[in-house]
């Protein structure tokens, strides 16, 4: 990777663009922005609320980068894209080529140009940040290269080996499995994705909502990885509709598992069972997924005034999706403080500038129910921040006696996720953390079965689109090698 | 999409479909269930699985509608097509000899238990069905039910057929007269209620199937969530059978109605 960047930057029209304009020119920029639809009209329909920005914003962005010799927003990246490289195809106007740039090691550089935190990855190491001014806008220089590659070119298909007849299975259509398809086909094997539910995807269908990860984005990559010869199985549960070993009756040598953290996290506070109070989980599948409220059959739950528990993305998601549900109070309550939510600043400014109410420094004790067991009110405590706990962040004390009643008349629970055990339950032998994670090897992410690799939220336990993805691309390396070395 | 091979009519509301589902007709078990899909934009509703033929690739499913998207379901005619059909979902029957074993079903709860009367058949046991319904219209599946059983009890509730009188009154009988190892209930939540206290009465282990809420039916929305022994379980995936001792039936209600 190195070698070939390297190699791209000592080429001449990258040294002459690199000449063209000084550091202190290119630093002296402001940073772009994003151009988005106004508050007040977007939670009146599921339109994406980023823009993308035009091709001139584009270049303009693209050359604030300072084609630093040794690039360590590269280092940041989980799958370690090339970013230099697509950036300056960008400022040369070569956006076909920055799109190209991107595929080589990122399978969906259109979703997580839009998912990514980059603000914790790649821009967070920018040299920009290092002089005290806004990163490069990497994320969305990601986002304008792929957007701009699928508006204006043909869908090719990749450069792929010659097939070698060697079948894998891929069990869940999320983010690692999408991305392990997708490597394993170029290689030359014939691939078969299984998927529980009725749609391919995983959580970018039925968790990510529409108005920040489009479908037809998603349904793009999908149709990508069909020309490359990706069969999919929909409505095909491994471990219940064919077990592990039908898979090697069927002549499967290879299995990778990224069945995703899909099991919801309750806190189990009285009345929590209570009618109006549901996971994050229920809430975005009805209306992502079924499309409730949207033409779908599947009914949802509404309310006047919703309370969402917690502080990810999850979090952010359920109290825009309420918004957008005609909901006319949306509180988000989060027992730290502001500063310590896991959920991107991005997603927080939305949230905010559409309305939801923060009640940071407040935690749910328990829930109360009419006659009928709807939630008519919740009772929360006041929190203060004590010592730093495990994970660095300070950590929320109640303050004694602070408590207070809030009508509400829906309460979505978003304080995250379990894997989902019903894959890894089924298969014999298979090493199984206290956690109830797939137990890998780190590097080559094969599991305690010698033919099974997993990867993703199964094996982190709930983590991020860009990393499942790393380890999807991780365990198609190794488990290709493994195969290759073995059957041909 | 999983083509209608044959319809049948119980009575007004209740419908069996015959149904292609090659794969889970090979791996079902008594006690699981399936979540069906009838059209593109259709709920994913969760159905038990009353009987599946591996050889000709289907199973059968015993349909009451009771909202738009199982009366749409009971619509389909032979030769057209559910949207989606996946599973085997849910945790199968523990089957095993228990001795006498004692199977109450109440309306159209006899399609599910129907499997586990037979399992619990060809696994030795002395099997005693206690078939409940309103009207003699909604006693299902008696021939079937027959078949497997040393003893059938039939029960409505306004004596149209069968003894007059709800589920418990036949099964109390049973437990005055003999010992009864080991019970099954399925049905409505208020009738497994009645099931569970009378058995509890009697010192009968009792199994309930539940039948909850559900949108996806892997353990992924929690709308399933029921109290058992204290500890909220998921119905989709560490059930749909629990200790019907144990389980909070006043909850369950709750939760049916309040979903409507």
């Amino acid at each position: 990777m190195e070698q070939n960047n390297m190699d791209s930057r000592n080429e001449q029209w990258r040294i002459d663009l690199r000449n063209s304009k000084t550091p202190k020119e290119r630093t002296a920029i402001p940073r772009v922005e994003m151009p988005q639809l106004d508050p007040k009209y977007r939670i009146t329909c599921n339109e994406e609320v980023n823009q993308g920005i035009t091709a001139e914003q584009a270049v303009v962005e693209a050359s604030r980068c300072l084609d630093c010799a040794n690039p360590q927003c590269v280092t940041g990246c989980p799958v370690n894209i090339n970013i230099p490289k697509f950036i300056k195809n960008i400022e040369r106007g070569e956006f076909g080529q920055a799109a190209a740039t991107l595929k080589e090691t990122s399978s969906l550089p259109a979703v997580c140009g839009r998912v990514c935190p980059q603000e914790k990855q790649c821009e967070s190491r920018c040299i920009h940040t290092k002089m005290n001014h806004p990163a490069v806008a990497i994320g969305y220089l990601e986002r304008f290269a792929a957007d701009w590659q699928r508006d204006n070119l043909p869908q090719e298909v990749p450069a792929m080996a010659p097939a070698n007849g060697i079948k894998v299975a891929v069990i869940g259509s999320g983010p690692s499995g999408l991305s392990f398809a997708g490597d394993m086909a170029k290689k030359g094997f014939s691939v078969t994705v299984f998927e529980a539910l009725h749609e391919i995807g995983g959580v970018l269908k039925y968790g990510i909502p529409e108005f920040r990860l489009p479908n037809h984005i998603v349904d793009y990559e999908i149709e990508g990885l069909r020309k490359m010869g990706v069969e999919f199985v929909k409505d095909c549960l491994v471990g219940k509709t064919i077990s592990y070993e039908d898979l090697h009756e069927m002549g499967f040598k290879g299995v990778f598992v990224g069945s995703g953290a899909g099991f919801p996290r309750f806190m189990n506070i009285p009345g929590e069972n209570l009618n109006g109070i549901m996971s994050s989980n229920e809430y975005l599948t009805r209306i992502n997924l079924m499309e409730a409220g949207r033409g779908g059959d599947t009914p949802v739950l509404r309310g006047k005034t919703i309370a969402v528990i917690g502080g990810g993305n999850t979090a952010m998601d359920s109290t825009r999706t309420a918004l957008r549900m005609g909901t006319e109070r949306v509180i988000l309550i989060y027992r730290r403080s502001e500063e310590e939510m896991p959920a991107r600043r991005e997603e927080v400014g939305h949230a905010k500038e559409e309305g939801v109410e923060f009640k940071t420094l407040h935690n749910p004790i328990e829930y109360i129910g009419d006659d009928k067991g709807r939630v008519v009110a919740m009772r929360v405590q006041r929190m203060e921040l004590g010592e730093p706990d495990a994970s660095g962040r300070r950590s929320p004390v109640p303050v004694e006696g602070a408590i207070e009643e809030i009508p509400v008349d829906l309460v979505i629970v978003a304080v995250g996720v379990s894997p989902n055990q019903l894959v890894p339950r089924s298969i014999p032998g298979l090493d199984i953390s206290k956690r109830n994670t797939i137990v890998v090897n780190e590097e080559t992410m094969q599991s305690s079965v010698d033919d099974l690799y997993a990867g993703g939220d199964i094996v982190r336990g709930g983590a991020t689109v860009i990393l499942a993805m790393g380890d999807g691309r991780r365990a198609a390396l190794n488990m290709a090698n493994a195969l290759l070395g073995k059957f041909s | 999409m999983n083509k209608i091979v044959s319809k049948e009519q119980f009575s007004a509301n209740v419908t069996k479909l015959v149904v292609e589902a090659p794969l889970i007709a090979k791996s079902r078990r008594a006690g699981h269930f399936v979540i069906v899909r009838c059209g593109e934009k259709g709920e994913r509703i969760p159905l038990t699985i009353a009987d599946s033929d591996p050889k000709a690739g289907t199973i059968t499913l015993v349909i009451q509608s009771v909202g738009d998207s199982t009366r749409k379901i009971c619509a389909l005619e032979p030769g057209e097509c559910l949207h989606d059909v996946v599973g085997p979902l849910g945790q199968a029957t523990h089957i095993q000899k228990y001795g006498t074993v004692l199977c109450a079903g109440g309306g159209v709860g006899t399609a599910p238990l129907l499997p586990i009367i037979r399992a619990m058949k060809e696994a030795g046991n002395r099997v005693i069905s206690v078939l409940a319904g309103r009207t003699k219209d909604l006693i299902i599946l008696e021939d079937e039910v027959r078949a497997s059983s040393d003893e059938v009890i039939i029960m409505t509730d306004d004596g149209s057929y069968g003894n007059q009188g709800v589920v418990t009154v036949g099964m109390e009988e049973v437990l005055k007269r003999e010992k009864v190892d080991y019970c099954v209930t399925i049905g409505p939540a208020i009738m497994m209620k009645f099931c569970a206290l009378l058995t509890k009465k009697y010192e009968v282990p009792t199994e309930a199937s539940l039948n909850a809420i559900m949108v996806d039916g892997t353990g992924m929305c929690g709308a399933c969530r029921v109290t058992v022994g204290g500890k909220t379980r998921f119905v989709c995936v560490e059930g749909p059978e629990f200790n019907a001792h144990e389980i909070d039936f006043d909850e369950l209600m709750m939760r049916l109605k309040g979903a409507q």
